[in-house]
């Protein structure tokens, strides 16, 4: 193992329900496109049902309903290849998803869009929810494709840095006299 | 690079290698004296860098663990990171974001000008901003810290137009690009900033000043430096007389070592200094080296600190550019019809999207949470950030089970917020709010403190030596050859960022130090 993959493990194991141990998955991210929602889940371990329902749980955690399925069903995938590596995960998914369907004696998937959400702030400070939640907030928004939605641009230094692209291209408010901003070089 | 034998006992023993540390490396090296850097990191360096937020965390953050107590909500959402601060050469000037503010003279005299405050450990620094001037002088020539020298403010980012139009609209008289150590113009064989929007991942471009690539070689090219990286120093020992005598170590492969010193700088920021004080207790120092007031570890702080981010119905693009693109400083003085003691900065922030969907609302979720990302490109930004006021419960403390991999235990790092922290914070959210509503904001978002980046205090210096751990050189009154070289000697906080502080006080303990030494005093 790298010392990165190394440094990653130890952090993770060690921070707790720091929605920052998550980060590691981030890098894992593939950029898919075309296909639509369910195609892309690639389920190794955990059930259809399983992969449906978190799919739609990171979809309400983090809702953006101008982003495809495809890029929260990548977090589900993620998900699937944790749960294949280390069985503690897989039987905190699956009881999660237990949980989810026994809270109000429906399947949580058929739970209108209030009910759903009722049902996941009942449950808002259990180990499933902390887990899917902190999986979510870091690797849906790690993913370049999802900056470039977002409008963030990532990295700058190959392309020169932000001097010449826009660092200051506000013109929707007057420009700053020249003692508070100085021109450029 | 020179290298020096582990029993050499005639070394400067220097452990950290930051803004304290790095500082203080290179002054002496320039004066002769050999010094033997130990730095806890490895050596990174621009090409290194990358601008990508959790990867950049990931390379340069200490993520060893800590352990956090106490009502502040850090340690409710980042457990186990209480502080944001590096592990690598160069330490957190690596990470820093550049801002090179004197502190004021009246914050010098914290407990002569707000008098007794309720549950605060008040005290006086024991030098003067007159005292400290000429360091200051030479630290931003050092630093080309910009409206200094006749170095000219950086170019205004999109960030900064908009806190300029609200802030002075809402009346502001103070508001400008910084005083940044980041070049304006090439400078010290470092080019000018090139507006990548990523200072906190190290800069790519080494624009920004940080002691990596500019004091460490410095000081290598003198030949008096051996850097020992990836180097965790476990403890200082001492002979009968009680002064230290050297430090243990691990090295890169975890071995033991041990380097013998004529003396030590400890300079490993304000949560591993004292650890590494108290760590080092023996029979004849029971309660750790330093000690004899009780005060190592204590008087934490933190400084006043959290974020507004503000979306508007127009782009912004607020991550383009100096993180840290300007300042107001009207609410930095000291006005008690406020309704607390001290004051604060307002410094423009961004954050890309992979940290501003950690930071924002740590721990929220669900659409009142997504539809302010929806507008992220429409989001400004800015830090609040003030003097905190010393507390003795504020402090860090060994860890009774958890130890680290060398079986050292780990820190504890407990805090509260005192009143008059949490009465400037809830002024400051109003006054950004604000600013940003002048400007046409939607709507304004208070974000809560950060893991902290200016960790300061822990072993304060002052004039008498029940009051505190060091003098005003640094110099610990219990120990002659013993130093505090990092934030961790500041008395009280201020409200200004503190690198450039640290730094003077650096080269001013250097040059105490040269003189000690060659009068034989030491």
């Amino acid at each position: 193992m790298s010392q990165q993959g190394i440094k990653r493990r130890q952090f993770l194991k060690t921070s707790g329900g720091v929605a920052m141990g998550a980060a590691a998955a981030g890098s894992g991210l593939i950029a898919l496109s075309g296909s639509r929602t369910a195609a892309a889940m690639t389920l190794s371990t955990l059930s259809e049902h399983e992969g449906q329902t978190l799919l739609r749980m990171t979809r309400q955690l983090y809702p953006h309903d101008s982003l495809a399925d495809i890029y929260y069903a990548s977090l589900v995938n993620e998900l699937d290849s944790e749960a294949k590596n280390n069985p503690d995960t897989a039987a905190l998914l699956t009881q999660g998803v237990t949980d989810l369907d026994a809270a109000l004696g429906i399947p949580w998937l058929d739970l209108s869009d209030g009910n759903q959400l009722t049902v996941l702030r009942s449950m808002e400070f259990t180990p499933f929810f902390a887990k899917v939640k902190s999986k979510t907030v870091v690797s849906l928004y790690n993913n370049p494709l999802v900056w470039r939605h977002f409008g963030y641009e990532g990295e700058a230094f190959s392309k020169g840095g932000y001097i010449n692209r826009g660092f200051n291209d506000l013109t929707w408010l007057p420009d700053p006299p020249a003692d508070a901003s100085p021109p450029a070089a | 690079m020179a290298v020096f034998e582990h029993t050499d006992d005639t070394v400067v023993v220097i452990v950290g290698s930051g803004a304290g540390g790095g500082t203080l490396a290179n002054e002496l090296c320039q004066q002769g004296i050999k010094v033997v850097l130990l730095e806890a990191g490895s050596r990174l360096g621009p090409d290194k860098f990358h601008n990508d937020e959790w990867e950049a965390f990931l390379q340069t953050a200490w993520l060893d663990m800590r352990m956090t107590s106490g009502s502040w909500r850090v340690a409710r959402d980042f457990p186990n990171l209480p502080a944001w601060i590096c592990k690598t050469v160069g330490g957190s000037t690596v990470h820093w974001a550049g801002a090179s503010l004197r502190l004021q003279e009246h914050e010098f005299k914290a407990q002569t000008t707000y008098g007794a405050i309720d549950g605060a450990n008040m005290l006086d620094w024991p030098l003067t901003l007159q005292d400290l001037e000429p360091y200051y002088s030479k630290a931003e020539d050092k630093m080309g810290v910009t409206r200094t020298n006749d170095i000219p403010g950086l170019p205004g980012n999109n960030n900064f137009k908009v806190m300029y139009a609200g802030a002075t609209r809402l009346g502001y008289k103070n508001v400008h690009t910084g005083r940044m150590a980041i070049n304006s113009r090439p400078r010290d064989d470092r080019g000018s900033c090139l507006q990548l929007g990523f200072c906190f991942q190290g800069c790519k471009s080494g624009a920004k000043w940080s002691t990596l690539y500019t004091e460490i070689p410095k000081a290598e090219a003198t030949g008096n430096l051996e850097l020992r990286t990836d180097c965790h120093v476990a403890q200082i020992e001492h002979d009968d007389s009680g002064k230290v005598t050297g430090v243990v170590y691990f090295d890169k492969d975890g071995v033991e070592q041990r380097q013998q010193a004529r003396l030590v700088c400890v300079a490993g920021n304000s949560i591993e200094t004292p650890r590494l004080l108290l760590n080092s207790a023996s029979s004849q120092y029971p309660d750790g080296l330093a000690n004899s007031s009780g005060q190592v570890g204590k008087n934490y702080m933190r400084h006043m600190t959290g974020s507004i981010y503000a979306v508007f119905d127009k782009p912004v693009h607020m991550y383009r550019g100096t993180t840290m693109a300007g300042i107001i400083t009207d609410e930095s003085g000291h006005d008690t019809s406020r309704g607390f003691a001290g004051g604060y900065e307002m410094e423009t922030l961004s954050l890309g999207l992979p940290f501003i969907t950690s930071f924002l609302d740590p721990g929220g979720w669900g659409r009142e949470f997504t539809q302010y990302i929806d507008l992220y490109e429409n989001m400004a930004g800015m830090w609040l950030v003030g003097e905190d006021l010393p507390q003795e419960s504020n402090r860090i403390t060994l860890h009774d089970t958890a130890k680290d991999k060398f079986g050292l235990p780990v820190p504890n790092v407990h805090f509260d917020d005192h009143p008059n922290d949490i009465a400037m914070r809830n002024h400051a959210f109003k006054q950004g709010s604000a600013v940003y509503h002048a400007a046409g904001a939607i709507k304004a978002i208070e974000t809560p403190p950060y893991p902290s980046t200016h960790n300061l205090g822990t072993c304060r210096m002052s004039e008498k030596p029940e009051d505190g751990v060091c003098n005003a050189f640094g110099q610990t009154h219990d120990i002659a050859n013993l130093f505090i070289s990092d934030g961790s000697q500041f008395t009280t906080s201020a409200a200004e960022n503190p690198t450039l502080t640290i730094v003077s006080l650096a080269i001013r303990q250097a040059e105490y130090i040269a003189e000690q030494l060659s009068q034989q005093a030491i």
